[in-house]
């Protein structure tokens, strides 16, 4: 019931409205929720709501820790 | 960002690594505790991604990987179901629901069985589209099944705000919302079930943030981490945790950073405050939880399902042998229900853990079945 999928966004249509695309697949969603959006972002859909916008920086991070994980893990 | 880093959380290589060091680290905790630790998902969706992406599996001699009360399907009460069916029956009224409803097994009969003898009840993918058949049918009366956690309830909130915009007024809501954080505040209270760490749920994280959880560092000593839901947030997820197990830190950690800002989603958060008020509500398997559940605010009142219908459901009749309840709470697996793999399946299901495609029994039928459990 939780379940959202990651979809960029193609294009703004006005305040509350922008066209995303997931796979190929595209459809309008609603931004009400995520006031900052902006055209090429990346976005977590749930339901016809973007619910959040994707952190690149954090994403980057989050695989950098595994490879530091892994380079300790092969020292040891 | 490019669609090439969010699939490295799906990297196989990455996987592979990553089983390597959490092996090393399930050592560890194994070592320190003198037995396998016993973990806890609290989330539907992370039932589903364990299974499905096989981890359960691979970690299940070493990690007693539980399942909690993490599918809103599943954990909504009996009577509620039958509220539902009740609705579907009255006349004039267009009942509108997401998929997972259709089929969960009310007392009586299901959505699926009245739609078939002749109640106009259809799915919908966003409960905009609920709005949108309100304004195509200004003769009938739509209602929409509010039924999920924090993740979906901002959502139901701007719908409502759409409504009252466009002055709807044959559109409702009978809403069995329901808040994660006190059913998890219950669950860490409960002495029986012995769990050393929880996996709390992303996308509700992505609303209420980490400080939606900080209640826990004050109440247990138990540690959390919010994770994501690629097989990459899986893994480190595990290791997070049982780093935190093995290091005897207590509070929440957060895996999902790309998504799980500490504050959360605080536009969301709002429009949950605006429109939606915290009751006590009746849980599957749990029973009454004081403010865990989210019902429409007294000035929306008219749209309200509720307020607006006078239905009331018959006597809830309870399944003999299933044990839906017990396996809500962690207290029993799937394997150990009479029924599993026999009378209740996909295609039959008896009890609603095996409806949802989220539901621990569904999980577990479709990806967990013919092991040595």
């Amino acid at each position: 019931m939780c379940l959202a999928v990651p979809s960029k966004v193609i294009e703004l249509k006005g305040e509350y409205a922008a066209e995303i695309e997931y796979l190929g697949n595209r459809r309008d969603v609603s931004i009400t929720l995520v006031p900052d959006v902006k055209q090429g972002d990346w976005v977590l859909v749930h339901a016809g709501f973007a619910l959040e916008i994707i952190d690149e920086q954090y994403a980057a991070e989050s695989l950098k820790l595994w490879r530091e994980m892994n380079d300790e893990l092969a020292i040891t | 960002m490019n669609w090439q880093l969010l699939k490295s959380f799906r990297n196989p290589q990455i996987v592979k690594e990553l089983s390597v060091i959490l092996d090393n680290r399930i050592a560890l905790v194994t070592g320190k505790l003198g037995r396998p630790p016993v973990l806890m998902e609290v989330c539907g969706t992370h039932t589903m991604a364990f299974s499905k992406t096989g981890i359960r599996s691979i970690v299940r001699d070493k990690i007693v990987l539980k399942s909690g009360p993490g599918c809103p399907v599943c954990v909504t009460a009996q009577t509620d179901i039958d509220m539902m069916i009740e609705l579907a029956k009255c006349p004039g009224v267009i009942l509108t629901t997401f998929g997972d409803m259709m089929r969960v097994p009310g007392s009586y009969s299901n959505l699926l069985e009245e739609r078939a003898k002749g109640a106009d009840v259809r799915v919908v993918y966003s409960p905009l589209d609920a709005l949108k058949i309100a304004r195509e049918f200004p003769n009938h009366e739509v209602v929409f099944l509010g039924i999920g956690f924090e993740t979906t309830v901002p959502i139901i909130a701007m719908s409502i705000k759409e409504a009252v915009k466009q002055s709807l007024k044959n559109f409702s809501l009978f809403s069995v919302h329901k808040a994660a954080a006190p059913v998890i505040s219950v669950l860490i209270k409960d002495q029986t079930l012995n769990i050393d760490g929880f996996i709390l749920p992303g996308h509700v994280s992505v609303v209420i943030g980490e400080s939606g959880f900080s209640f826990m560092a004050e109440e247990t000593d138990i540690p959390a981490v919010i994770a994501g839901f690629d097989p990459v947030d899986l893994l480190q997820g595990l290791i997070m945790i049982i780093e935190m197990i093995v290091e005897e830190k207590k509070g929440v950690g957060n895996q999902y950073t790309r998504l799980v800002k500490p504050e959360g989603n605080q536009v969301a958060q709002q429009a949950i405050r605006n429109y939606f008020t915290e009751v006590t509500a009746e849980w599957r398997g749990i029973g009454s939880i004081p403010g865990s559940g989210l019902v429409l605010k007294e000035e929306y009142a008219g749209l309200d399902a509720c307020r607006k219908f006078s239905v009331q459901a018959p006597p809830a009749r309870k399944v003999k042998g299933c044990l839906c309840g017990e396996i809500i709470k962690g207290k029993a697996t799937p394997f150990q229900c009479s029924l599993f793999d026999k009378a209740c399946s996909p295609v039959t299901p008896v009890g609603p853990c095996m409806v949802s495609v989220e539901g621990t029994c569904s999980a577990y039928y479709n990806y967990d079945r013919g092991g040595n459990w």
